[in-house]
């Protein structure tokens, strides 16, 4: 049940973000949708992937949207022009998506409907080894590489924002 | 439904249910006590007498304070985003008593033998508790950003963006001297964390970790009195006596709504550097059920610590603040991280 | 729940995520949608780790953060850049290599 709570949340928070027209809210909406892929990531045995989504993502990229979208005080959407028609009217490219989404949508629910007995849960095939510990001992011995290059691209990244955000002189 | 009424009237689910009750109320009551508190420390360093008019030496002066604040028009700028403007004082304030969740302040009891098995003073036992506080600390920087974009004004969203800009920096800080901390003691729960500094070394010096880590300690200290916006860094707050802060247009409830959550950040963050430092509920003289009186005396002492920097020492400017958080206190941090590590692998401290 | 719940969940958060990508006129909400679509490929991550019993999957979330944290921060710095230097945020704006 908690299931169906946690992605509810994270899907509608998808959907409101992809249909705000006010960028502020699609941000706040975007949190929501973290808040509840971090529920998620609890229900899967994962607390500190939990932990640590809300701490960089909702806690520190997404302040980071916020500010950039209050620096450029960015205005409201405007609609598309063809928003208002008649979905059968509208461009050939949301035509053809259309189609595309609805066959996905019926291939997926009939390859979900043959694929009955697809391992049982998730919860009963091994214990749980996701203590902080092992996430740590793992992290720094097999993805030692990894982990360094990602610093560097990391300081890279840093350095990379400031110069591209200052003001020409 | 049998058993959901049964596991209602249990009595470990009636004492959880009164713990979180307390504690709820126990944090509205430290708001009220702090502001009363805080106009007596305030007057007795300047040499005056603070409030003694409204009851017994002042002592309904939150009272008058909470009931003025109620009766006050509740106003809305017209251009305000009202749902933006609604929902970030109320952000704060959840934020605010979310993060006194993990955090224990007392030993396991069994309430003099009324409870089956003891149960600890906390609300949440997470065994990542102290990543808890982090992220929960990191969500309060929306209410005051929400607040200063919401008001529609000018000066509430540059109060705004630099408020929020000091919180996101002294964030790095805070979490590297929680990361130090964490490493010394193993774990990232805080009742464990509690648990190690039990002890004393020959006899008399307590076992907390103030004395093993003392730079963290006064990193974790500027840090935390950075994040809740206090003196000496309250320059985004004390706009407010120059030209205006984030929360100018705020009245009445909402504002008494951010009001409180400063106060119950300024008490959830002395609490977790009670458990983090002081060593929590551990103490001479009183029996180990008793320990939150302990706790009680260690964070009235840190609490009281706040209000005598706020009152003693002149604010920083804000540049001076960011250099401050940027170039001294993440260095000093990332260095004492640094030799915590070699002193935890090398030496096995 | 069953993997297979998880995948499903994941697969709808990235389509949403890519219809945003494709349908949005606005660069920030863009880059928005395209944080939806690391966040699913996150879920699927986690929840196959979870299966097979091995903390990999969650390392690689570690990972894949990371870089959506780095990206996120050089693509508003290129959207600040933008903006400057034409005034809007629309991608069909920016279209003047377009043949």
């Amino acid at each position: 049940m908690l299931f169906y709570l946690f992605a509810g949340a994270a899907v509608a928070g998808a959907l409101l973000v992809v249909s705000q027209r006010n960028p502020v809210y699609s941000v706040l909406a975007l949190i929501g949708s973290f808040f509840g892929l971090s529920g998620l990531y609890v229900l899967l045995e994962a607390p500190f992937v939990a932990v640590v989504q809300i701490i960089i993502y909702a806690g520190a990229i997404m302040v980071l949207f916020l500010f950039v979208v209050m620096l450029l005080n960015v205005p409201r959407e405007d609609a598309a022009e063809w928003d208002r028609a008649h979905p059968l009217y509208r461009p050939m490219a949301v035509r053809i998506g259309g189609v595309l989404a609805l066959l996905l949508a019926l291939e997926l629910g009939w390859a979900l409907s043959r694929t009955a007995g697809l391992g049982g849960g998730v919860a009963d095939e091994h214990p749980a080894v996701s203590s902080v510990a092992e996430l740590g001992r793992v992290l720094f011995t097999d993805y030692m590489f990894a982990f360094e290059v990602t610093s560097i691209l990391i300081i890279v990244a840093m350095v990379g924002a400031v110069v591209l955000a200052k003001k020409e002189k | 439904m049998a058993d959901i009424i049964t596991w209602v009237t249990s009595p470990t689910f009636i004492a959880y249910a009164t713990l979180i009750g307390v504690v709820f109320m126990a944090l509205q009551i430290s708001a009220a006590v702090m502001v009363y508190a805080e106009r007596k420390v305030a007057a007795f360093m300047q040499q005056r007498v603070g409030p003694t008019l409204v009851g017994p030496k002042g002592l309904l002066q939150p009272v008058a304070d909470i009931v003025k604040l109620f009766f006050k028009e509740e106003l809305r700028p017209k251009a305000a985003d009202a749902l933006l403007f609604t929902m970030a004082p109320i952000i704060s304030v959840t934020t605010a008593f979310l993060a006194f969740g993990p955090v224990p302040f007392g030993a396991a009891t069994t309430f003099f033998g009324l409870l089956p098995e003891p149960m600890a003073l906390m609300i949440a036992d997470v065994n990542v508790a102290v990543l808890v506080i982090f992220a929960v600390a990191s969500m309060g920087v929306y209410g005051i950003v929400l607040a200063g974009w919401a008001s529609n004004s000018k000066y509430s969203l540059l109060g705004g963006l630099r408020s929020s800009a000091q919180m996101i920096s002294y964030e790095l800080a805070y979490g590297m001297s929680l990361a130090t901390v964490v490493m010394f003691a193993g774990s990232m729960s805080l009742r464990e964390i509690v648990d190690l500094q039990q002890g004393y070394w020959f006899g008399f010096i307590p076992k907390w970790y103030i004395f093993i880590q003392p730079i963290a300690f006064f990193v974790f200290a500027c840090a935390g009195i950075a994040e809740t916006n206090r003196a000496p860094f309250d320059f985004p707050e004390a706009e407010q006596e120059l030209v205006a802060g984030y929360h100018t247009e705020y009245s009445s409830m909402r504002f008494a709504m951010f009001f409180m959550a400063e106060y119950i950040n300024m008490v959830t963050v002395s609490a977790v550097a009670v458990n983090l430092f002081l060593g929590g509920w551990h103490g001479p003289f009183i029996p180990p059920e008793y320990g939150w009186i302990w706790f009680l005396i260690k964070l009235a002492f840190l609490l009281f610590c706040y209000l005598w920097l706020r009152w003693t020492l002149p604010r920083f400017r804000y540049d001076q603040l960011m250099s401050f958080g940027w170039k001294v206190l993440l260095p000093l941090a990332t260095v004492n991280l640094l030799l915590t590590a070699a002193g935890v692998l090398y030496f096995g401290l | 729940m069953s993997i297979g719940h998880y995948l499903v969940l994941s697969g709808l958060l990235f389509s949403i995520g890519a219809a945003g990508v494709f349908l949005r006129r606005n660069l920030i909400t863009l880059l928005l949608s395209v944080e939806i679509m690391l966040n699913a490929v996150n879920l699927a991550f986690v929840a196959f780790g979870r299966q097979l019993g091995t903390v990999d999957g969650q390392i690689i979330t570690f990972f894949v953060m990371t870089v959506a944290a780095a990206e996120a921060a050089v693509g508003l710095a290129l959207v600040i850049g933008l903006f400057r230097h034409r005034e809007s945020l629309n991608p069909e704006a920016f279209t003047s290599l377009k043949w």
